[in-house]
């Protein structure tokens, strides 16, 4: 009973919670005394399950407390800084940020679609059997492990600004999104790529050693067996990976793109404030949240199809 | 000419020789039965034979032809050779039809609706048409490796490799299983099968081969094998046999 007299007294942290553990406790403490052991018993229970009620509540109580404090903190400062009322409800301001989010919505949406198929291309090379193609391999490698260890913002960079300024061929002339399309879609697709390997490797050989046994293919069987099953284990690293391209297409201003991080920054620029950043920031809460779950049900809905009966 | 021929069949996984000479005769219509410790190759030399191991050594021959070694044509050999395996290995993301359709349509070009006619007379022939529509984790094992059967079964093979298909199943689900492979002898389908159950390859068998560490130590009619062996291992494996109450 000791121990729940202890948690008690450290849960009187929170006392709407930590008052009853207390007296709980000492109950128990009274009753135990006098040889109850099961009532004891019972309100020693209490005891504890108010202990870790004072904690859970008091901690959260606690950090939203701490957080409001920050806004109002300087004369409200930080709420100006953050959350400039002024801007907030301003309609130009948002119109214009809308603009710029339209941009970056595009340039998720499209370096996803690419990424999804090209990545997969580089893992299934990454995984071809046989000396034959061992080079492929080999460039395929080489591939993830360079766009993996390159900062997304260099890829940018150079292949924003470098292709055309070196006129490469092929890739010389396009437009700015175009680019920016290309060198996110180069980086995610190395990482995509790996995730795709992880799922394909992950499905078992008894599953290819009955598709070959039937007569198909080593590509029937990646096609209709392998990858199939493959994509629906790594769909939430998938999404985690979109999550983060979706986030990452703010990296496209460095190169001058009008997204919606450089409308905020003219934003900023003119009212003296930080608040359009919050706005764009908020932006992307709100497409990134409803994307998330929307993935999620998707994936659940897929998992009670094949999973039916347990 | 046997229909199906082992000469010197040898196949190792590294240091370890797991095949050690294998010579088997398998006539057309003929169920041959591989017993023998874990371990002893059985499995193994099942795989070889629809080239999902690849020999060391040896040749196989298939109603006259190379099977084995450099330049066949592994996914035409392996329409003629169907093979069950004792973990089911139905694909989880298909319905019962769609595993049972696969191959038919990609392999051999059914039409859908040919692929799915074949597939559910089979499974009319099994009792599982009514489960045509859902996906495998719904069956109980034993339904799950009759469709296995069938997967097999839906390509016409000429030949049918059995890899401990009951091992796997809880006791009371073996008979449905053992029932089908039971009718398909009768129909006069060649199998060879690897198996711990004693009593139904004394019933099934034309031929019982005990394998021993990679070699068959013995071969002979299952009134032979099991009633008078002639090697002291097979028979020191037939008393580990009785004593486990299996025989």
């Amino acid at each position: 009973m000791l121990t729940y007299r202890k948690a008690a007294i450290a849960s009187l942290v929170f006392p709407p919670a930590g008052i009853p553990a207390l007296y709980h406790s000492l109950k128990a403490g009274k009753l135990a005394r006098q040889g109850e052991i099961e009532p004891a018993r019972e309100q020693g229970g209490k005891a504890r399950d108010w202990a870790w009620i004072s904690i859970g509540v008091g901690l959260t109580v606690y950090v939203v407390a701490f957080i409001v404090y920050l806004l109002f903190a300087n004369h409200g400062d930080v709420r100006k800084v953050f959350f400039g009322w002024s801007i907030l409800t301003d309609q130009k301001a948002w119109r214009s940020l809308l603009k710029g989010f339209w941009i970056n919505v595009q340039v998720f949406m499209i370096t996803e679609a690419i990424v999804l198929v090209w990545a997969l291309v580089v893992a299934v090379v990454r995984l071809l059997p046989g000396r034959a193609c061992r080079p492929l391999r080999f460039i395929a490698t080489v591939y993830v492990d360079v766009f993996r260890a390159f900062p997304a913002i260099l890829v940018v960079y150079l292949v924003g600004l470098g292709l055309l300024q070196a006129k490469v061929p092929l890739v010389g002339d396009l437009s700015r999104m175009q680019y920016v399309i290309l060198a996110l879609a180069l980086t995610y697709g190395a990482y995509v790529s790996e995730v795709y390997r992880s799922g394909i490797e992950s499905v078992h050989w008894g599953q290819v050693a009955a598709a070959r046994s039937l007569g198909l293919s080593y590509t029937q069987t990646l096609r209709h067996v392998v990858v199939p099953q493959a994509v629906r284990r790594v769909i939430p690293p998938l999404l985690n990976d979109f999550i983060g391209l979706q986030k990452d297409t703010a990296i496209i201003s460095v190169i001058g793109t009008l997204d919606v991080v450089n409308r905020a920054r003219f934003v900023n620029n003119a009212k003296g404030t930080l608040a359009a950043y919050s706005m764009a920031a908020l932006l992307f809460l709100v497409v990134t949240i409803p994307f998330t779950r929307w993935l999620e049900w998707l994936q659940r809905r897929s998992q009670s199809r094949t999973q039916g009966g347990r | 000419m046997a229909f199906l021929e082992v000469r010197g069949v040898h196949k190792r996984f590294g240091s370890a020789h797991i095949l050690r000479g294998i010579d088997l005769d398998v006539e057309l219509h003929q169920v041959v039965c591989l017993i023998g410790a874990s371990g002893s190759g059985k499995s193994t030399l099942l795989r070889c034979i629809n080239a999902l191991e690849v020999i060391d050594d040896g040749v196989i021959r298939l109603d006259g032809d190379r099977c084995s070694g450099s330049g066949i044509d592994v996914d035409a050999l392996r329409q003629d050779i169907g093979i069950v395996f004792q973990s089911f290995n139905l694909f989880p993301h298909m319905t019962v039809l769609d595993n049972i359709t696969l191959a038919p349509r990609k392999v051999l070009d059914l039409s859908r609706e040919e692929a799915a006619d074949r597939a559910m007379a089979l499974l009319t022939r099994i009792g599982l048409a009514a489960k045509a529509t859902d996906y495998p984790d719904r069956l109980s094992g034993g339904q799950q490796q009759r469709v296995a059967i069938v997967r097999a079964l839906a390509m016409q093979p000429k030949l049918m490799l059995l890899d401990e298909i009951t091992s796997a199943l809880d006791p009371e689900l073996v008979a449905e299983v053992l029932n089908i492979v039971r009718d398909l002898a009768a129909e006069g389908m060649t199998m060879m099968l690897a198996t711990h159950e004693m009593n139904f390859a004394k019933e099934v068998s034309s031929k019982v081969c005990f394998l021993h560490e990679g070699q068959i130590l013995e071969e002979g009619p299952p009134e032979q094998i099991f009633g008078d062996p002639t090697e002291e291992r097979t028979q020191a494996f037939l008393k580990r046999i009785i004593d486990a109450g299996r025989l």
